[in-house]
């Protein structure tokens, strides 16, 4: 049952995989319903979505490198900033932990063969597909210029290509509510015996909450984008102040969905974290069931804080307090989980391995971010902040710098397991170092900014903001080389990488159990679970760490 | 070859388990469909708050007796449903093809009626927004009115023409025999949507005729 391999041992790939089974070709892989295929189809697609959104913030900071206009007019600069709220956003941040890596993995973690719904699956990988399409067909044919919120009445009159923009989201919406739907009914239905609620890995368990939020709140978003297109094309009224209709209306929509939303995206972080901390401290998780419900728990009070982005849109004083006082049990449930998994690594025997590093790089941000949240949550405080680049820094910590953290942690971790390869650890660790640090370069400049009341979105500033803003994209350079770095091994790895074996990291976790890459079927024979997962007191199997072999030595 | 394994998905252990699946699968899924129309009745809820008003003689402008009649028609076309899934659980094929057939037919009525309420309302010109030229109801309140009436009852129509053609769909392969006393579930989930169109118009007709 246990594959990990002792020391000494030379690691094999298995040569019957999803990759080569049951065939081949290019047909094989767009028919396929197998969930690790549309898994690594989704990882790709989500990167080239990263690497366009990544492309737009760039030039975003090269135009603010001097007060003036620096490489491009004033609404060419509108488009870029809501391109790349919308690229980030709906295209990658939303799909790539959950339709990626836990396509991949929770089947292979619960023990089942496939999810529920494999057509649905493929189905939604080619929504997402269709909805970038006619998302991508609306910046070609000039883009929107209103901001990834599409903030009515604006949205509703610009002369911009906003209602494709709007129906690619709404589009990619479907694509979240089937994979939410999928992962909801595979945890339920498709256990293999002997794992019982308690005994699930926590990332299932964080998944699953943010499968809830995608199928509760999603519609929502839908029906208001879809109020917005109607609105923009047909002048119904719904939105529109000159009509008799209410553009406040609109914001509340639209934060009922995309407050909730943040945690679609910061969850799945979560949920990849819990596993990383177990798997490089070599310890059992500390307080289990916590971290299980307190992910249920930010799910919950997650829909009752949209608020707290409304406190200077005319929301009455008390509305404002007790949206404030809600928001703030987000950071409890947080805070149970930081300090669950910081005690995990008390006494643990930790290897400071690429997934550690990014480990280490989140707790910062998640911590920074997070107490600028509750900052923000005051509603004192928000009104001086409200629209300045402090929400900025603020929801780039929380959101991008959790998100990308755990990306890039769960590529190094898990890896080896989808391709059969190791990455080079040194040249990891070079670019973990020049991802968090280039990140802290590009946003805490950007804190600085917005307390002084430098307003977000703005094309121009004036001269005393000058300094900050070079040192925000003298950082953001920095961070974007560590991730062309990233690119560049793991392309390299993807051919001349060293065989991982089935178990590179001696983990406990479930996935493992299985040889890499994994044969198309998951498992010849259905596990029997008889103990949870990342139990590393127990003695037989606990072996520790090996080091990871530099890349060397071509396979 | 047992019937059992002819339904049976390669990754679902047994029938049972795949049945389980499916029937929690179309709950989700009818629990975003509930949300998708709750964004448009809480629409309603609060212009109904600004222009009450407006919004009352818009509704006493609608013919509720329409409605009445449509509320009947679809609330027997969701017993016909339920019935023709009773035959399916004992195996006769062929009765769930006609009572799907006869709900089928209630929701062509219901569209019939439907047609002649939009018919009407174009020639008074009781259209949405930029479009409102009616003379009946002053004011903003009666074009936000039409706004959300053509958007909750049109969300609602496309649903029963997608729920016109499960039924058919479903009805017909019924009748072919594709299903069985022991593996039905399509049927049961076909039954379950149509049941959703029911429920929603079942919100709808008080809304935006009664009150």
């Amino acid at each position: 049952m246990n594959p990990s391999l002792a020391h000494g041992e030379v690691p094999v790939w298995n040569p019957r995989n999803y990759l080569n089974s049951p065939e081949t070709g290019l047909r094989s892989w767009l028919l396929t319903r197998d969930h690790k295929r549309i898994g690594v189809m989704f990882l790709v697609a989500t990167t080239i979505a990263f690497a366009l959104g990544g492309f737009f913030a760039l030039l975003i900071r090269l135009e603010l490198l001097t007060p003036g206009p620096t490489i491009m007019d004033a609404g060419t600069y509108n488009r870029m900033f809501t391109l790349h709220g919308v690229v980030m956003i709906f295209l990658f941040m939303i799909p790539a932990i959950p339709s990626g890596f836990g396509n991949f993995l929770i089947p292979l973690m619960i023990g089942a063969k496939d999810v529920a719904f494999p057509r649905l699956n493929l189905l939604s990988f080619y929504l997402y597909l269709a909805g970038a399409a006619v998302a991508l067909y609306g910046m070609v044919q000039g883009g929107a210029d209103t901001g990834w919120t599409f903030y009515t009445p604006y949205s509703t009159t610009t002369i911009t290509k906003v209602v494709p923009v709007l129906l690619g989201a709404f589009i990619i919406g479907f694509s979240s509510i089937l994979t939410g739907l999928n992962f909801i009914v595979t945890t339920h239905t498709m256990r293999a015996p002997g794992l019982h609620w308690t005994r699930l890995p926590l990332f299932v368990w964080s998944i699953y909450a943010t499968s809830v939020i995608q199928i509760l709140a999603t519609p929502v978003l839908g029906m208001s984008l879809l109020l917005v297109a109607i609105e923009h094309a047909f002048g119904w009224g719904i939105f529109d102040p000159a009509r008799g209709g209410d553009p406040v209306l609109f914001q509340h929509f639209f934060w009922f969905y995309s407050h909730p939303a943040v945690y679609i995206m910061v969850l799945p972080a979560m949920a990849v974290i819990s596993e990383v901390v177990c798997a490089f401290s070599r310890k059992n998780i500390f307080g289990y069931k916590a971290v299980a419900y307190s992910s249920l728990g930010i799910a919950f009070v997650g829909f009752f804080t949209w608020g707290h982005h409304m406190f200077t849109s005319g929301q009455s004083a008390f509305n404002g307090g007790v949206f404030g006082v809600l928001s703030m049990f987000v950071g409890i449930f947080t805070a149970i989980k930081v300090f669950n998994w910081t005690a995990t690594l008390y006494k643990g025997s930790i290897l400071f391995a690429t997934p550690f590093a990014y480990f280490v790089g989140f707790l910062f941000f998640l911590v920074f971010g997070g107490m600028t949240g509750i900052a923000l949550a005051t509603v004192s405080l928000d009104v001086h902040w409200h629209d300045t680049y402090f929400i900025v820094a603020h929801f780039h910590f929380i959101m991008v710098g959790s998100t990308m953290m755990a990306f890039l942690a769960a590529l190094h971790y898990w890896f080896p397991k989808i391709t059969g390869k190791r990455l080079p650890e040194g040249w990891g660790l070079v670019a973990a170092v020049m991802i968090i640090l280039g990140f802290n370069f590009t946003f805490i400049p950007q804190f600085l900014l917005g307390n002084m009341g430098m307003p977000r979105r703005y094309f121009a500033y004036p001269e005393k903001f000058w300094a900050l803003n070079v040192a925000s994209t003298a950082g953001a350079s920095v961070l974007a080389l560590g991730l062309v770095v990233v690119l560049v091994y793991t392309l390299f790895a993807l051919r001349w990488g060293p065989v991982a074996g089935a178990n590179p990291w001696n983990s406990r976790g479930f996935e493992w159990n299985t040889p890499s890459p994994p044969p198309p079927e998951n498992y010849e024979i259905t596990p029997v679970y008889t103990h949870g997962p990342h139990e590393y007191d127990q003695p037989d199997t606990a072996l520790p760490p090996t080091a990871s072999p530099e890349p060397k030595h071509a396979s | 070859m047992p019937a059992d394994t002819t339904y049976l998905a390669h990754h679902f252990e047994s029938l049972e388990k795949q049945t389980h699946a499916a029937r929690l699968g179309m709950w989700l899924f009818l629990a975003t469909e509930v949300l998708l129309f709750t964004a448009l009745f809480a629409g309603y809820g609060v212009y109904r708050f600004l222009y009450g008003d407006a919004f009352r003689a818009a509704s006493h402008g609608l013919e509720t007796w329409i409605g009445a009649v449509n509320t009947i028609v679809l609330v027997t076309s969701s017993f016909t449903v339920a019935m023709g899934l009773e035959r399916a659980t004992r195996g006769d094929g062929r009765g769930t093809r006609l009572l799907f057939g006869v709900s089928f037919l209630l929701a062509l009525v219901f569209l019939g009626f439907k047609y002649v309420e939009y018919a009407h309302h174009f020639q008074a010109g009781e259209l949405p927004g930029r479009f409102y030229t009616g003379e009946h109801v002053q004011g903003p309140g009666g074009p936000i009115f039409f706004a959300l009436y053509f958007l909750i009852t049109g969300l609602h129509g496309i649903h029963v023409v997608i729920g016109m053609t499960v039924l058919a769909v479903i009805g017909w392969r019924a009748g072919r025999g594709a299903f069985t006393a022991e593996y039905h579930v399509p049927v049961e989930l076909a039954g379950l949507y149509w049941h959703l169109v029911d429920l929603i118009w079942i919100f709808v007709f008080p809304l935006i005729y009664l009150i």
